[in-house]
């Protein structure tokens, strides 16, 4: 007994020393290898009389565990010991450029239309499209604009063809008959799109983009109109208030008709949406002339709604503080990388319009 | 439609203040466009305050002062008053300014080689008094704080600028607009003050309107006043003229204006002496022709509305009248007319000749076909009173008699319409003051419609008419209902949305271009497709509707190359033109990149880009759309604007006609043809109307999730090929050996060169190998190896390497 106990403390000792792992595999084999002390103990257990044997194997296996353990423990210090030694030589500048990656962008005027149309959905109208290129009934006579009405000098329009047959649509109006044309009451539906006139200067451009509102049903009043826009105004400019103002107006598609005014202010040379004495015109709209709904077959004594017509890009530019109109189609890079939005930043009913 | 309050007031008797009136006219429908003082001479005029006063160098007498006139920067004057001294505070002319004393024009001069900008001015010079031996001292107490103010008080009256829809010719007349005032509470409108002209004898210039198919005049009235005096305008008139921005020319013409201008009835004063014998109103024959007032010689057409007199076309009715019959300031004896054309005739003619006149302007949106006699009386008293002369009894001629069209009224429209009521009684008040006749006053109005308002034809037009005039502010606002007919988008319009954001999202910008595009560059993309052309383009370069998105895309590339940058990554989805049908069009998403991958960096070596960056971009965006990879399918035919060896076009399906989308090099002739400076040009194009609809729902879509755990295997293999022997066959050779066991196949290098012969190459790919059902032993192994190798080499032609 007394020998087991006198190489457990030599060896605990030892163990409790700087080692190496070449003498700890030395320490290893003096005590359990083949002639090792711990092993040749146990082979002393069978010339033991019976009364001590299960006493000494006990008290043998006990001091075992115990420099078995500390040598295990040993190993893993080593060898952290040895890992961290060898992570000091395997320093990098961490401050040296990450590899390059590169981040798109979507364009305003995607934005927005995906804006819109998030708020739209929300007040339950689906998104309806119709060509770029239109011919003059679906573009102006359906539309109550006969050839001989003066109204059809305010929209200045890019023919295809000398007898004036083929234009691009001078607004997204046409996409209202052929919806109506398509399908059944009740109707409620927005068109965004690309519209072109042949006006360019600071704040016209050729080709523009307007989002087309039609709502038709049995009993839409003028009061769903101003509630319909009203919500939308505040949705899309993301404030409480909005001082609105509807004006009456004239559209040969719509009677009553109406142009609506927001409030705004300058504020450090900001412009403020939704307080303010100053009105800016945004957008028009009215009660879809009977004229237009015989023309699309839609019988106007059981049906009536609204209709309104918003400029997209001016919108936008009063969202976010763009200036220039004619900058959203020159495709300036540093233009895009400034307005433009990550890709990721999908407008949407849950997660809001925007971060 | 311009005018003055002033004027306003003549025809409405009213206790608003002006900014009362003007926030009226808007709610109204009379959109106010501006509301300000008229520019005058003597705005020219400013307090100014000598900063410095030093002697000139060349003249004893004079001084060269520096002269702080509330701008930025101080201008330099040379004065001669002898108390042009420091601090002095005066009265400081630009150049271009009028002295009110000799009307002399100011301009920036040299005075003994020093240039003077303007003068410091003394009283006498501004009509102030006889003062004359200085400038003007003004007091400091009174005018330190408003150096740079105009110093005289714009007293012109301020002028109001309306918008008027082109449903509204009535308020293109001031006495409209009172009224429609007056019917909003706004005032009284002021009856019109018939004075009992005298009239002698008859008119006896025969007038006669030629019956004939489209003739466009309908009422000719006319009078001739003879023995006048046409002269300057008096005072009260040229300044109205004016203040419309308007230039007087003689009382004749301009009192034709004001009536014009205060009724909305456009009036033509003939020179009575230069006519013809007799007036003909009648339709033009092809190839007359008569030179109009503003100078022109018009060629007509068939069917214009003319008057004419035995000598031919005097003028273009309704449009323009002809310098042969115009008045002059010797003019004696005129022939006034007053007549109604049809807008239908007006618009059509003044189109075909591109003319643009304030009558045709009126005539064209309708003028009251019962103001004529008015018209006509209001402008010989005033010319009988100005000019002097005798006014003759008037003339009318008629083809058509013009009732007030009748209209019934059901009140409930209103609210049906409007969500609002309005009592019966106010209904009719409004409708009256407008100048409807009402009767039967119950739930039906019978309504004879104003002869000036031939924008209204029906109910409709009644009910805007009370809602416009009782203020939109009384709608009420109501909640939105949420209820939703069908989907916010279908499923097309989600694959647009989704391929916008999944392009971007791989470093490209979205860009948006304009529909059009320049036809020479056009050219380079257009394929076999259809030149569309403007007929009226906004300019040269923009003539013709693009066929492809790559002319803008290339166009605005060399633009941003031009501009510094080097690597860029544009991309726009939108429409291509095929022809000029509504309808023939496609959607496409179109990319570009140009330079080089990992410029200038510290840890990846740079190089251009090139066919597979695209390639990737490409098919990594249709997989995220939802589309399969492995049904995918390549050939290497893209279209010519593409390098012939450099680009492909990827098909959904093997069996499919047509590509979804194309990818590669841009052909580098086009590259140099644009004149584009860079190390690569690639680009990809997305069909998405060739993107077949997934019909099936994500959420059916799910293929039930099946596992293996068992142990897989990889193996390599290199196989000697022709040259030209693709790799899409040779993996999908390899992958029909046995769809269960093969789980993936990648080739991880191609070599040609050496040890290997002449026309082939070499394709090593790495195959794993993994059951669903078994460990698969060595055995198994070795069969499946032999296989690959045995099919590949039957099938084609390759050879293992060993």
């Amino acid at each position: 007994m007394s020998d087991i106990k006198k190489i457990k403390d030599e060896y605990l000792n030892k163990l409790d020393s700087d080692l190496n792992i070449e003498i700890l595999n030395q320490i290893k084999t003096e005590l359990f290898g083949k002639n090792g002390k711990i092993s040749n103990s146990f082979k002393s257990l069978g010339s033991l009389p019976n009364d001590e044997r299960k006493k000494f194997a006990s008290d043998l296996n006990t001091i075992k565990d115990e420099l078995q353990g500390k040598i295990d423990s040993k190993l893993q210090e080593i060898e952290t010991k040895e890992i961290n030694s060898k992570l000091k030589n395997e320093k990098v500048d961490v401050t040296l450029p990450e590899r390059e990656f590169s981040r798109g962008k979507i364009h305003p005027v995607s934005q927005v239309i995906d804006e819109i149309s998030s708020i739209f959905s929300e007040i339950g109208f689906s998104v309806e499209e119709g060509p770029d290129i239109e011919n003059e009934h679906y573009n102006f006579t359906a539309l109550n604009t006969p050839d001989n009405h003066p109204a059809r000098d305010m929209h200045d329009t890019f023919y295809l063809d000398n007898n004036k047959e083929l234009l691009l649509r001078t607004h997204t109006s046409p996409v209202q008959v052929r919806t109506m044309l398509n399908g059944k009451p009740p109707f409620k539906v927005i068109a965004p799109g690309r519209t072109y006139r042949s006006d360019s200067d600071q704040t016209h451009s050729p080709m523009f983009h307007q989002v087309e509102g039609l709502h038709i049903d049995k009993n839409i009043n003028m009061g769903h109109l101003k509630g319909c826009l009203n919500f939308f105004i505040k949705s899309f400019f993301e404030v409480d208030k909005i001082k609105m103002r509807f004006r009456p107006s004239h559209f040969p598609f719509t009677e009553p008709s109406a142009e609506v005014d927001i409030g705004y202010e300058i504020k450090n040379g900001k412009i403020v949406i939704g307080e303010g004495d100053k009105w800016l015109e945004i957008l028009g709209c009215g009660m879809v002339h009977p004229n237009v709904l015989k023309n699309v077959k839609v019988n106007p004594d059981k049906y009536q709604g609204y209709a309104f017509g918003i400029g997209i890009d001016r919108l936008g530019m009063l969202k976010y503080g763009i200036n220039d109109l004619r900058a959203f189609f020159e495709t300036d890079y540093r233009w895009l990388n400034h307005f433009g939005f990550d890709p990721l930043d999908v407008p949407s009913n849950y997660r809001g319009l925007s971060r | 439609m311009k005018f003055t309050i002033g004027w306003l007031k003549e025809h409405l008797e009213t206790k608003i203040s002006d900014n009362g009136l003007i926030e009226k006219l808007t709610d109204i429908g009379l959109e106010v466009e501006s509301f300000e003082n008229l520019n005058s001479d003597l705005d020219n005029f400013k307090v100014a305050k000598i900063i410095n006063a030093e002697q000139h160098p060349n003249a004893d007498r004079l001084r060269v002062c520096d002269v702080d006139i509330g701008k930025e920067n101080n201008v330099k004057v040379v004065c001669g008053a002898p108390n042009a001294k420091k601090d002095v505070l005066t009265v400081y002319a630009g150049p271009g300014s009028i002295i009110p004393k000799n009307n002399m024009k100011l301009t920036i001069s040299k005075i003994r080689g020093v240039t003077s900008y303007g003068m410091l001015c003394s009283e006498s010079e501004l009509n102030l008094s006889d003062e004359s031996e200085g400038i003007t001292e003004l007091k400091k107490t009174k005018y330190s704080d408003k150096i740079g103010k105009n110093f005289f008080k714009n007293k012109s009256e301020k002028v109001v600028d309306l918008s008027i829809t082109p449903n509204r010719p009535d308020c293109l007349g001031v006495r409209g607009i009172a009224r429609d005032l007056a019917a909003a509470g706004g005032g009284k409108l002021k009856n019109i003050s018939k004075k009992n002209i005298k009239k002698n004898g008859s008119q006896t210039i025969k007038v006669s309107i030629t019956k004939e198919k489209s003739q466009g005049c309908t009422i000719f009235g006319s009078c001739l006043i003879t023995g006048v005096t046409n002269k300057e305008s008096p005072k009260w008139l040229k300044e109205k003229i004016i203040s419309l921005g308007q230039k007087p020319i003689s009382a004749i013409v301009d009192i034709t204006n004001y009536v014009m201008l205060d009724l909305n009835r456009p009036l033509h004063a003939y020179d009575a002496d230069k006519i013809d014998k007799k007036i003909i109103v009648r339709n033009s024959k092809k190839g007359e022709t008569f030179e109009a007032l503003d100078n022109k010689e018009y060629k007509l057409g068939d069917d214009m509305c003319v008057i004419s007199d035995n000598s031919g076309v005097l003028g273009l009715g309704g449009v323009i009248g002809g310098t042969r019959s115009g008045t002059e300031i010797n003019t004696k004896n005129i022939l006034l007319e007053s007549a109604y054309f049809i807008p239908r005739s007006i618009r059509k003619t003044s189109k075909l000749l591109n003319i643009d006149t304030d009558a045709k302007f009126r005539f064209e949106r309708g003028i009251d076909p019962q103001s004529i006699e008015l018209g006509l009386s209001k402008a010989a008293e005033l010319i009988s009173e100005i000019c002097g002369g005798k006014i003759s009894n008037f003339d009318i001629q008629k083809t058509d008699k013009y009732e007030k069209n009748k209209i019934k009224f059901n009140v409930s429209l209103f609210e049906k319409i409007t969500g609002f009521k309005v009592n019966d009684n106010e209904i009719v008040k409004i409708l009256t003051n407008l100048g409807f006749e009402v009767s039967n006053k119950k739930l039906e109005l019978d309504l004879k419609i104003p002869t000036w308002r031939p924008d209204i034809t029906q109910p409709i037009d009644i009910v805007e008419e009370i809602v416009r005039i009782k203020g939109y502010n009384k709608i009420e606002t109501l909640e939105p209902e949420k209820n939703k007919i069908k989907d916010t988008l279908n499923k097309q319009q989600k694959l647009f949305h989704f391929l916008q954001r999944s392009v971007a999202s791989k470093g490209y910008f979205e860009t948006v271009t304009w529909s059009f595009t320049d036809s020479k560059i056009n050219s380079l993309f257009k394929e076999n497709l259809k030149e569309i052309k403007i007929v009226n383009p906004i300019s040269s370069d923009l003539d013709v509707l693009r066929n492809s998105i790559f002319t803008n895309l290339t166009f605005y590339l060399k633009k941003n190359l031009d501009r510094g940058f080097k690597d860029i990554s544009l991309f726009e989805i939108g429409p291509i033109f095929k022809d000029s049908k509504p309808g023939e069009q496609l959607t496409v998403l179109g990319a570009i990149k140009s330079g080089k991958v990992s410029r200038l960096n510290w840890n990846e070596n740079e190089r251009p880009v090139d066919v597979f960056d695209v390639k990737k971009d490409v098919i990594q965006t249709l997989v995220e759309a939802g589309y399969e990879r492995k049904s995918f399918f390549i050939r290497d035919k893209s279209p010519s604007y593409y390098h012939p060896g450099k680009a492909g076009s990827v098909f959904l399906d093997k069996d499919d006609i047509e590509p979804v989308a194309y990818f590669g090099d841009i052909h580098p002739n086009i590259v140099k043809k644009l004149d584009i400076k860079t190390e690569g040009l690639v680009g990809f194009e997305i069909y998405l109307d060739h993107l077949k609809e997934n019909k099936i729902k994500l959420k059916d879509r799910k293929p039930n999730f099946e596992y293996s755990d068992y142990q897989k295997s990889e193996r390599d293999f290199a196989f000697i090929v022709d040259k030209n022997f693709k790799a899409q066959d040779l993996i999908e050779i390899i992958s029909s050996i046995d769809q269960n066991l093969i789980r993936s196949i990648k080739i991880f290098d191609i070599y040609e060169g050496e040890n290997i012969p002449d026309g082939k190459k070499s394709i090593a790919l790495n195959v794993t190998i993994q059951s669903s059902e078994k460990t698969l032993e060595e055995s198994d192994l070795e069969k499946i190896n032999k296989l690959i190798i045995s099919t590949v080499e039957t099938k084609s032609g390759a050879k293992i390497r060993s």
